[in-house]
């Protein structure tokens, strides 16, 4: 394949990762913004969310794509549900101080991720696709008789890949609308501006922080039910979303949810494109290196307005 | 109560250790040498956390700064042992004074968050440089490099009171260190650091000397890790490593000097026991984690402090 053809694939690609990471890292943002805490068994989540997707596909006959409709209501709620319990038992009693709760989400992490191991198991399973075009895709040319479009070999993407592309764009529109435009967001909105101040006007601050901490968890759960057709659910996927949702909040600015999003689109995408032309090894130091650096200099992220 | 003895009470500690290597049954005589450089670990890092507040979570890149600054300089140069050691040291002490120097800029969640990167921007490094560290793999260590000055580190017996020397070195630094200014001047800074920078210290300052004794005490205790048991890996340097330190000072008891053991022994023999039952056995570190920042903030000897005032510094 030629160099623009290539290009464009991964750009493609990288479109797919920036989407799932998009619906993930917001659901982080959302719980550092509204609750200034740091979840760090947000990737359990993530991990869960496909677990579960196995589960219920799996529990249904028929055709692909019941099952995978049914796992894309009932995985996020039920996460969604567990993590409600999770900050009801632990974070709301110790007061959701940001350094314990970095502790106990750490012991979360690992209790989450190795029960998995011992009911699920270590394989990766996957998920069929509820539909699986492939779909060949045109390029120009510029010959002699002007610009001609020809289908270069292995150009082609899935018509899934498309549809979570397309999912996760209308999640985010609804993301964006439940925060600006119902009652429930302006609660929210409310608790992150000033805790005491929303307290003191009758908002039930630690219910909303329950609500958050599951909606935060569900937005993961729900990234990677659209994810495992793609790739496998398995018990140590949960590691990658966490860093580099940890990047792409800190870069976006934390607890911005616009920034958050520019963010996943810049950061999925190069890492699209730097994976596919250079070793990911080396990518990986260099953004990691990069954030470090960022979060040292500018700790309000590229896109924070003002101090975190 | 009479006078408290602090330091009589840990000497006679190590006293009791050093009995032990003569009677201990090969299994457990096997198990307390590596519980106790890995509590020398944990002493390094307990004296960022516990003592001066820095809650770091890439602790790992400092023991592995120095379990590799030992085993590349014998696997590439040939370096004598007792230099490799050195060296190791002074790879940690220089990554902990650069890291220091960028990561103390920040505070709080985004201390832990950069330190977290540092640290896997060293473990991919370590992957990255796979010629030369044979990545995840790791390499062996040598019989015959592993004899520091005429003293062979394979045999059961030198191998223990080699540990116990090196976890020695590492209590008494620490005991001496926090019954000093520069530790009292710590635990002002864990308190309150506007405070003590009103009072006239230079915090900045202080905490960059907290974080380079730690990171060498931890160099120290992964080089020996290295040389004693004869292997440097990457897995050494993952997150794991950087987690299990946090989780052996919470459990001993934060801001003690004999906490870190007493947390790796229990925590050392819990997992052992829990991975005979299963191969899940980090679900006891998640519950214990999870319960001991529900419960016990303080730890075991944390506990016992309150009990004996005076007796655990």
């Amino acid at each position: 394949m030629e160099f623009g053809p290539h290009l464009m694939l991964a750009v493609l690609e990288g479109a797919v990762t920036a989407a799932v990471l998009s619906l993930t890292a917001v659901g982080l943002s959302l719980v550092f913004g509204v609750m200034r805490v740091v979840n760090v068994a947000h990737g359990e989540f993530f991990m869960l969310g496909a677990v579960l997707a196995w589960w219920i596909a799996g529990a249904f006959g028929g055709h692909a794509a019941l099952g995978f409709l049914a796992a894309l209501v009932v995985a996020p709620l039920a996460v969604g549900a567990m993590a409600v319990l999770a900050d009801i038992v632990i974070l709301k009693r110790i007061g959701y101080d940001p350094e314990r709760t970095i502790v106990a989400t750490i012991g979360l992490l690992y209790i989450l991720q190795q029960v998995t191991l011992m009911s699920y198991g270590p394989e990766a399973r996957p998920v069929a696709a509820p539909f699986n075009t492939r779909l060949a895709l045109p390029w120009v040319e510029w010959g002699e008789a002007g610009p001609a479009l020809y289908w270069p070999w292995g150009l082609s993407i899935t018509s899934y890949k498309l549809a979570v592309i397309g999912a996760a764009v209308a999640v985010l529109v609804g993301v964006w609308a439940v925060m600006t435009r119902t009652r429930i967001g302006l609660v929210m909105r409310a608790t992150q501006l000033d805790r005491d101040m929303a307290l003191a006007f009758g908002i039930p601050v630690e219910r909303v922080y329950a609500l958050v901490f599951g909606f935060g968890a569900a937005l993961a759960a729900l990234a990677a039910v659209l994810i495992v057709p793609i790739s496998q659910a398995h018990y140590l996927m949960g590691g990658d979303p966490l860093l580099l949702s940890f990047i792409v909040v800190i870069i976006g600015g934390l607890g911005s949810l616009p920034g958050t999003v520019v963010a996943a689109l810049l950061i999925g995408l190069s890492d699209g494109v730097i994976s596919v032309f250079f070793s990911p090894t080396l990518a990986k130091i260099l953004a990691t290196l990069l954030v470090a650096l960022v979060l040292v200099f500018r700790p309000q992220g590229l896109f924070g307005a003002r101090a975190a | 109560m009479s006078r408290a003895h602090p330091v009589a009470l840990h000497l006679g500690f190590l006293a009791v250790l050093f009995a032990l290597g003569f009677v201990l049954p090969d299994y457990h005589h096997g198990n307390l040498a590596r519980v106790m450089v890995l509590a020398t670990y944990a002493i390094g890092y307990n004296l960022a956390f516990g003592y001066a507040g820095l809650l770091s979570l890439g602790h790992a890149m400092f023991f592995a700064a120095g379990m590799y600054g030992m085993g590349l300089a014998i696997r590439l140069f040939g370096a004598d042992p007792a230099l490799a050691m050195l060296a190791g040291l002074v790879a940690g002490l220089v990554l902990s004074l650069v890291v220091g120097a960028l990561a103390l800029r920040t505070a709080g969640v985004a201390f832990m968050i950069v330190t977290l990167m540092f640290a896997q921007a060293v473990y991919l490094t370590i992957l990255l440089a796979g010629e030369w560290t044979r990545g995840d793999e790791g390499f062996v260590i040598q019989a015959a490099e592993r004899v520091v000055l005429g003293v062979d580190l394979t045999g059961a017996m030198a191998r223990y009171f080699a540990a116990l020397g090196v976890f020695a070195v590492g209590l008494l630094a620490a005991l001496r260190l926090v019954t000093h200014p520069f530790g009292k001047a710590l635990v002002a800074i864990r308190e309150n650091e506007e405070r003590t920078r009103m009072l006239g210290y230079d915090t900045q300052r202080l905490k960059l000397g907290a974080l380079a004794v730690s990171g060498t005490l931890s160099a120290l205790a992964g080089a020996a890790y290295g040389l004693l048991f004869g292997y440097a890996g990457a897995s050494f340097a993952g997150v794991q490593y950087s987690i299990l330190p946090l989780l052996w000072v919470l459990l001993g008891g934060a801001g003690t000097a004999i906490g870190p053991f007493v947390g790796t022994l229990f925590m050392f023999y819990l997992i052992d026991l829990a991975s005979g039952v299963t191969t899940a056995y980090m679900l006891i570190a998640g519950v214990v984690l999870v319960l001991l920042t529900l419960f016990a903030p303080q730890g075991i000897v944390g506990g016992a402090r309150r009990l004996f005032p005076g007796w655990f510094p």
